[in-house]
């Protein structure tokens, strides 16, 4: 059940982080002014932190959705098999999300 | 409707503690929700001790050996004492169960703790009024529908068709799974709850039925049976080990296989 409502959470919060895309987009068509003002607001230290939990609860939220998808075929029923479907999609979430800052550190350094 | 908050006059308030058993030497500590409709007050959680050297293992012989020696008042169902009924379903620790097939032993620490079916009507004590889980499983029909002239003799099934109810027809109906449902905590007017939607996956898949479209019909509707949202309580709670969730998948399947 709690893996059920973790689902439905990041669900929501998805809305907000796109919310934040939407801006990013908008602001990067509007003008160098604009974009620079969300440059600074993700680059903040907060900012960072709303986009790195905005990146959990995508790829949380994509796993989660496989392991439903996994479901709604008719597989992963049994026990063992619920019980690998969700820590599957709980650690899963968590390593892609620190994989991609890691990846994006490195290849970008930082979001600058 | 969902409701969040206990309604008031459903508040747990204090509760009765019992004295321990004079002169037994093993006691284990029984936690057990009571309500009596009839003096007006709040539902409480009232303390026993009973004591383990006569008593059987199972939460239920703990129950009954309340009644009998501590507190003849003490309300609850029970008639098989062995799984097959499932008069004695009750929330045992937490998780919904059989009483008479849980073992106090495998309670771990501390305090047994009883408490009705949850979401419920409390008709008394641990006794759940299950009118309307009783209505759902009858609005599916649950019986053989045929068109065709009755044989002879019976309605015969081959060995392979008659696999296919294996997982289905063992359920008996005590309401675990359904009462441990969220979905079916804040909608349960309207969807029909993991027990009886395995008994229409039961009818659906039985190769002697053949009223399978309409059986189908009844159930295409976004709360009868899409307000499952695979949360997996119903498989979890299960003391005969069915799977719910897996026998909507199969209908859910089921519903699209036939468009196409």
């Amino acid at each position: 059940m709690a893996l059920s409502i973790v689902h439905r959470a990041t669900g929501v919060a998805l809305y907000f982080g796109t919310l934040l895309l939407a801006w990013w987009l908008i602001a990067a068509a509007s003008g160098p002014g604009a974009y620079a003002n969300v440059q600074a607001f993700t680059g903040s230290f907060i900012g960072r932190l709303i986009v790195f939990g905005y990146t959990w609860a995508l790829m949380h939220h994509l796993l989660s959705g496989l392991r439903h998808l996994v479901w709604d075929l008719g597989y992963g029923f049994k026990a063992n098999e619920r019980e690998a479907l969700t820590w599957g999609a709980l650690i899963g979430g968590i390593s892609l999300t620190i994989l991609v800052w890691i990846v994006a550190y490195m290849t970008i350094g930082g979001g600058r | 409707m969902v409701e969040f908050a206990l309604p008031k006059n459903s508040k747990i308030t204090g509760g009765k503690a019992w004295p321990k058993p004079a002169g037994a030497t093993e006691t284990r500590e029984f936690r057990v929700y009571r309500w009596n409709p009839d003096d007006g007050k709040n539902p409480s959680v009232d303390t026993y001790h009973i004591d383990t050297s006569e008593c059987g293992p199972m939460v239920l012989d703990g129950l009954i050996w309340i009644k009998n020696h501590i507190d003849p008042t003490l309300t609850f169902r029970r008639s098989c004492r062995e799984g097959v009924c499932g008069s004695c379903a009750m929330n045992i620790d937490g998780q919904n169960t059989l009483a008479c097939t849980k073992s106090m032993h495998d309670v771990k620490d501390g305090a047994v703790k009883v408490n009705p079916l949850p979401h419920q009507p409390v008709v008394k004590d641990l006794v759940p009024d299950l009118t309307n889980f009783y209505a759902q499983y009858a609005s599916i029909e649950p019986w053989l529908k045929t068109t065709t002239p009755t044989p002879q003799k019976e309605w015969k099934q081959s060995h392979e068709d008659r696999e296919k109810l294996d997982g289905l027809y063992e359920c008996i109906l005590c309401a675990c799974c359904s009462t441990s449902c969220p979905s079916y905590w804040w909608n349960s007017d309207r969807f029909l709850g993991p027990a009886a939607l395995l008994q229409a996956t039961r009818w659906v898949s039985d190769s002697r039925d053949e009223a399978t479209g309409e059986r189908l019909d009844n159930l295409e509707d976004p709360f009868r049976l899409y307000r499952c949202h695979t949360i997996m309580n119903c498989a979890k709670a299960c003391p005969k080990g069915l799977n719910p969730s897996e026998a909507i998948a199969e209908l859910k399947l089921k519903m699209v296989e036939r468009q196409i």
